[in-house]
């Protein structure tokens, strides 16, 4: 267990260190750049993420998997493949929030600072192979979540969404760390491999079984999973538009990073025990966030119950893991990488377009959209096929996402993965009402101001970029398919 | 090493954290009660640790992840404080019930 915990290697942690490194530089170069220039943080930003980009790139193509700090810390090609996708959004939520925080004049250092220390822990997540690792990785992610969602200092709700936000948060952590202590106390080590030697075996202790649902509970209110969602749609309305697009697809990627870690890896033993609550809690956020999106007035709001609906399924193929069986859990685990990748190219897209629209209509209502086909044309295209690509309509992306999570569910072949794939159909039947609802009233609808949205560059080039996208890979899904070897830390497991 | 006593202790004081966030309106009191679950946590960490030491560990994971549990802790304090310093700045209470401009 002790391989020699002081030796570590610089290039596997060379992109961490760059974006650490761009961070501070952020912070510290905005106070003399003097208040006319503060635009120019972003770019800098841009470029040092662009920076880490390209040793993850150099990582990838030397191939090997390397590890530090005694196996805490692995680079393989699960962890790049997290770490590529995370870069990426990185690089959309900065270009989304170019714009809007020089108009509502915060502070951007800080705010660019607080982002990059989030991405910083994003980065970390995949890699972490130990409970202290993913702890602070995801301590690294919320932290600067909670100040983020409550940077518009004199918006009281804001400072709602930040308050309920942060005390869930520091609620849910305390809970998992309750759960981990107890996992730690049974097995003696916080490696992961390590715990899923030590549980085995362990299937009838009452308390390893409790601990096991303290580390679920604490992982589902990070990925708003009902019962424990209802801070997001307060949170995400609070929230500037381009930190609720964060929160929504990059935090709650790095949650289901962490908890297929967790669950996969460290307890595979007991799937039998925690594989059915979770299919049971996947079938109660779809359904429950799906029926709440449909009564929502507010975009946002909409939005984020469709989120909570997402997360949904996206925890199915967590319901269909069976102990030792390598067949169907990695399916699943392929399953649920292609979804949190589609689900974020159409649902940060869809931020994309409510930032460009929230600038001339702040109340963010169903209602603005109105018209928009005629205002706007190629918006209001962007966002309707965002909008079919959420419902999974083909040929886009989040058909396929939603196909593998459908098969995956019935390979799996036993009654309760058969009724998981039906919730899943009948969930994405129920979500078509109000994406199309959103559709009909921007092309149906007559516009109540005519003059056309003006998103500005850098949200023009996000829209457009991510449409593609989500259009190529539907179209091309053999590309998207490909990243199904990355499922190796299935192969890594016991 | 006797370790029912700490745990058993840990357990209680965790009993009374969760309790106090479900129970107290103050948004103080409430981020008093989730730093007494983390102290629940970190007895636990820590006896384990010993527990885990008395077996051969000699690299004090526990010890260590107790550590860490504590730093973050005192961060997330302070942010949390800043948060409800900015409420109290705004709306002058620092009830949670009063914060329910969003509802379904």
């Amino acid at each position: 267990m002790d391989p020699d915990v002081t030796a570590f290697d610089w290039f596997a942690l060379a992109p961490e260190l760059t974006l650490l490194a761009t961070a501070l530089i952020v912070l510290v170069v905005e106070p003399f750049l003097g208040p006319a220039r503060t635009k120019w943080v972003n770019p800098v930003a841009v470029v040092g993420v662009l920076a880490t980009l390209v040793w993850v790139v150099l990582l990838a193509v030397d191939g090997t998997d390397r590890s530090s700090f005694g196996e805490m810390f692995v680079v393989d090609a699960y962890a790049l493949l997290f770490k590529v996708f995370f870069l990426g959004t990185a690089l959309f939520v900065l270009l989304l929030s170019y714009r809007y925080f020089q108009e509502i004049r915060t502070y951007q250092g800080e705010y660019y600072f607080l982002v990059l220390s989030a991405f910083l822990g994003m980065l970390l997540m995949p890699s972490a192979r130990d409970l202290v690792m993913v702890f602070i990785a995801l301590e690294l992610v919320s932290v600067p979540g909670f100040v983020m969602a409550g940077l518009r200092k004199f918006d009281l709700r804001s400072n709602e969404g930040a308050m309920k936000f942060f005390l869930i948060g520091v609620l849910s952590v305390a809970v998992l760390l309750f759960g981990l202590s107890i996992v730690y106390g049974y097995t003696g080590t916080t490696n992961l491999a390590g715990i899923a030697e030590g549980l085995a075996g362990l299937e009838d202790e009452p308390l390893v079984l409790a601990s096991m649902l303290f580390v679920i509970v604490g992982f589902g209110f990070k990925i708003s999973a009902v019962p424990f969602h209802f801070w997001a749609p307060d949170t995400y309305e609070g929230s500037p538009i381009p930190v609720t697009a964060f929160l929504s697809v990059a935090s709650k990627a790095a949650g289901f990073a962490g908890l297929l870690q967790v669950c996969f890896v460290a307890f595979e033993p007991l799937a039998d025990v925690w594989a059915p609550v979770l299919g049971v809690i996947a079938v109660l956020t779809m359904t429950l966030g799906n029926l709440t999106a449909l009564q929502q007035r507010n975009i946002v709001r909409l939005f984020a119950f469709s989120s909570v609906a997402h997360a949904g399924y996206m925890i199915v193929p967590f319901g269909l893991v069976r102990p030792g069986e390598a067949d169907v859990n990695s399916q699943a685990f392929t399953a649920v990488l292609l979804y949190l990748l589609a689900y974020s190219v159409m649902n940060i897209g869809a931020f994309a377009v409510v930032t460009a629209v929230a600038r001339r209509h702040p109340g963010r209502q169903t209602s603005d959209y109105a018209g928009l086909g005629q205002r706007s044309p190629g918006l209001a295209t962007a966002l309707t096929m965002f909008l079919l690509s959420l419902g999974g309509v083909p040929p886009l992306v989040g058909l396929w996402a939603k196909f593998f999570v459908f098969t995956a569910a019935v390979n799996a072949g036993t009654a309760f993965t058969y009724f998981l794939a039906a919730a899943v159909v009948v969930n994405s039947v129920i979500a078509m009402f109000y994406y199309l609802s959103i559709a009909r009233t921007m092309w149906m609808d007559a516009p109540a101001v005519p003059d056309p949205i003006r998103p500005g560059l850098a949200l023009n080039f996000t829209i457009a970029a991510l449409a593609v996208v989500a259009l190529a890979v539907g179209i091309y899904p053999e590309a998207f398919a490909g990243f199904a070897d990355a499922s190796t830390l299935i192969a890594a497991g016991p | 090493m006797q370790a029912a006593f700490p745990l058993v202790f840990a357990a209680l004081l965790f009993c009374v954290g969760v309790f106090g966030v479900l129970s107290r309106r103050n948004a103080v009191l409430v981020l008093m009660s989730v730093e007494l679950m983390l102290a629940a946590v970190t007895i636990n960490l820590v006896t384990f640790g010993l527990l885990a030491a008395d077996r051969g560990d000699v690299v004090l994971t526990g010890q260590i992840f107790a550590l860490f549990v504590l730093a973050i802790g005192a961060a997330e304090v302070g942010v949390g404080l800043a948060i409800i310093l900015l409420l109290y700045r705004n709306r002058a209470t620092v009830n949670i019930d009063d914060a329910d401009l969003m509802k379904y």
